[in-house]
């Protein structure tokens, strides 16, 4: 079986503020990382290989040095790695990142399954993956919590739909969106990691996808557009309440009582 | 094509220093000193067009896509998409109409409501008479239950047939896995989790919601394409009265093809899981709580008051707190009457799921902490002091009080077998 694991990298502990004086987009925090939820769809593919025998490619869109977060799912099982990265790409949205990766995966890859994460936890839509799937025809099923059974022809997984949980059997290709908690990530392992170093990454540009107008792509292929950014604005009429924890604690009891609370 | 465009010519005549400066713009490190063009722009660019309001005047210049796609452009009216289980439609449906009337009632648009289903005539005539909206349904016995194919083979026939300029999805378990694949079969766009909308006069939505991971928000619009979607979380929007008087409008149509690759072999009803959003008062815990041990003395305080323990995300990804606890952009949306928050920083993404709670009380040790800033009552001072104080104060006020019933069981469990 072809795995293809979709991975984004994500800001690590990033607060991002806008500077009250200058309006400029203030940055601090620690370098990128892997997208947590990610690492429950590269298990998800190591388990299936595991059990059934498999491939596993794992495919990211972003800049440059997204190809750490390729090194990354190297030294968690993957065994290939695909990068797309293009100026054209930029700004995209979550339609427009989900046919540049249909692009890469429909014109680079043999592939029966595609395992994505739930979200990621800077954009947090879980649109990429249900996307990717109609872009390149497949069924797709999100919030997968188990895979029951990995066949040939199909797949059988158990999702939660929200108020039921479903059992479905998917003809094969597909596409999946893997909940956290469907197995428990692996850590990284010492000597894949210093393999992964060595490990070829495929990069690829607009003109190695099968639709080279730019305009499918980045901001020009993205029909939402940013209008505006602020900084959420203050609440007026507040009460202000302090002085020593015993007063702070009557005055709250004082207000829990007008407000019917207690 | 649309993008960034630099003046290279005023870009070569910066100062290094200047260069820097403007690089120092880009939040994204998307800005880059070049030697040959002086500046460039590399493809870590969000588009958030910071660089072009605070940059040098003119350095930085949006060009627009000169051609619309022209799709619908002068289509009217809003539509809402019903999810439902079991003959009952989610909630958040009614918080969806009751908005979507709300934002269609000063350009007299109409309000269509989108029920996929089997034999879901009952609950169309219910939906049409309680809310004043025109209902479209397809029935059919393959859509008993929510299967991607055919259900977004339902839903853009609707849309084919209604031209809706803007369309509504509650953003739940299945309105997250239908928008997106309906809305890149109709190559429109879609804006996640909104926690404000806005229409302007032109018919243009302005979806709100966090962005770029930080403590910012951001307005979205879809200026080209219609119809344009949004999904929004249960309890964002406030339900709508009942009017009960009109007569149901309900208009039936068929689907082309309702096959499915998937084949559904069973569902396991849940149990009533644990949900925060039910709960009328919330004790909302965050980082400064680092123990279980901590953690009883906010749920004392919870048992006081009749209240559901909530946290942050870090109590969440530190194990401490079970997940359908947790508030926020990635956890629950909130709406209670009275919500405590103790020792939470109060980032966009938390206060996107709490802040239309009735009455907020947020205790910090910071009086700059920016829940303040969406607070009712701000409380300065240390939680676990005031925590002890208050637990004992409010314990003696109620002295005979016969609360402290068992904790039920609050795992995620299942109710009988496949059926
Ligand atoms: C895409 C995305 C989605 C996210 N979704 C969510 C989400 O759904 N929910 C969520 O909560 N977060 C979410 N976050 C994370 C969010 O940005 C914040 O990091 C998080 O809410 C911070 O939690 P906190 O306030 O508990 O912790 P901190 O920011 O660390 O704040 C702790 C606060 O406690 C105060 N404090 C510490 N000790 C004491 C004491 N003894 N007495 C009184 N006060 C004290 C401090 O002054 C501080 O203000 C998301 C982030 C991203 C990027």
């Amino acid at each position: 079986m072809n795995i293809i694991v979709c991975v984004k990298q994500v800001p690590g502990t990033t607060k991002v503020a806008v500077d009250e004086n200058t309006g400029v987009l203030l940055r601090s925090g620690v370098e990128a990382k892997l997208n947590p939820y990610d690492l429950y769809a590269l298990e998800t593919a190591v388990q299936i290989k595991q059990t059934y025998g498999a491939t596993i490619t794992v495919i990211t869109m972003g800049p440059p040095q997204a190809a750490e977060a390729v090194r990354e799912a190297f030294a968690l099982g993957a065994d290939n790695g695909i990068m797309l990265t293009d100026m054209a790409f930029a700004g995209a949205d979550t339609l427009a990142t989900a046919y540049a990766l249909a692009g890469g995966i429909g014109t680079r890859c043999k592939y029966d399954l595609i395992v994505c994460g739930k979200q990621t936890t800077d954009g947090d839509t879980a649109q990429v993956g249900p996307s990717l799937a109609e872009f390149l025809d497949i069924p797709h099923m999100s919030n997968v919590i188990s895979i029951d059974k990995a066949g040939s022809e199909n797949i059988h997984v158990s999702a939660d739909i929200g108020e039921y949980v479903g059992a479905y059997e998917i003809k094969l290709p597909c596409a999946i969106t893997v909940d956290k908690g469907i197995y428990v990530p692996r850590l990284p392992s010492y000597k894949r990691m210093l393999e992964s170093v060595k490990q070829e990454i495929t990069v690829l540009g607009l003109e190695d996808l099968a639709d080279t107008n730019p305009k499918m792509y980045g901001l020009s292929g993205s029909p939402t557009q940013v209008e505006k950014i602020y900084q959420p604005e203050a609440e007026a009429g507040q009460v202000i309440i302090d002085g020593s924890p015993n007063d702070i604690a009557s005055r709250l009891c004082h207000e829990l009582r007008e407000l019917k609370y207690l | 094509m649309a993008g960034l465009r630099i003046n290279h010519d005023l870009a070569h005549k910066l100062s290094e220093a200047e260069l820097d400066a403007v690089q120092k713009l880009c939040a994204f490190d998307a800005v880059e000193v070049d030697t040959e063009d002086g500046l460039s722009v590399n493809s870590s660019c969000k588009m958030c067009k910071l660089c072009i309001e605070n940059g040098p005047e003119g350095l930085f210049e949006y060009v627009e896509s000169p051609e619309t796609t022209g799709i619908n452009m002068d289509s009217k009216g809003i539509a809402v998409y019903v999810e439902h289980t079991l003959g009952k439609a989610h909630p958040v449906t009614f918080e969806l109409i009751g908005k979507a009337k709300e934002l269609a009632k000063p350009l007299g648009w109409p309000v269509y409501a989108l029920l996929i289903g089997c034999e879901q005539d009952d609950l169309a005539k219910e939906i049409s008479a309680n809310y004043d909206v025109h209902v479209y349904i397809c029935n059919h016995p393959n859509l008993e239950r929510f299967l991607p194919e055919p259900y977004t083979a339902a839903f853009v026939t609707f849309i084919d047939i209604v031209k809706p300029s803007s369309v509504l999805v509650g953003a739940t378990v299945v309105g997250r896995s239908l928008a997106p694949r309906v809305a890149s079969r109709l190559r429109t766009g879609l804006t996640a989790d909104c926690t404000a909308l806005e229409l302007k006069e032109n018919g243009d939505l302005v979806q709100i919601r966090p962005a770029f991971g930080g403590n910012i928000m951001a307005r979205i619009v879809t200026p080209m394409h219609r119809p344009q979607m949004a999904t929004v979380r249960y309890k964002v929007f406030d339900a709508p009265v009942k009017l009960q008087a009109a007569t149901p409008q309900v208009t039936y149509f068929d689907v082309e093809s309702v096959t499915s690759r998937i084949a559904p072999l069973g569902i396991v009803l849940k149990d009533k899981t644990l949900d925060i959003a039910n709960a009328e008062i919330i004790v909302a815990c965050g980082r400064a709580f680092t123990s279980h041990k901590q953690l009883s003395l906010a749920k004392q305080l919870a048992d006081l008051l009749g209240a559901e323990v909530a946290c942050s995300r870090p109590l969440v990804e530190a194990g401490l707190v079970e997940p359908a606890r947790q508030i926020g952009q990635s956890g629950r949306t909130v709406k209670p009457k009275l919500i405590i928050t103790l020792g939470v920083s109060g980032a966009v993404q938390f206060t996107a799921g709490m802040k239309n709670a009735e009455t907020i009380i947020a205790v910090n040790s910071d009086k700059d902490a920016p829940i303040f800033s969406v607070a009712h009552y701000a409380v300065v001072g240390d939680v676990f002091e005031i925590l002890a104080q208050l637990i004992k104060q409010i314990s003696e006020a109620t002295t005979n009080n016969n609360n402290n019933t068992p904790e039920k069981e609050e795992q995620f469990c299942y109710r009988g077998e496949y059926v």
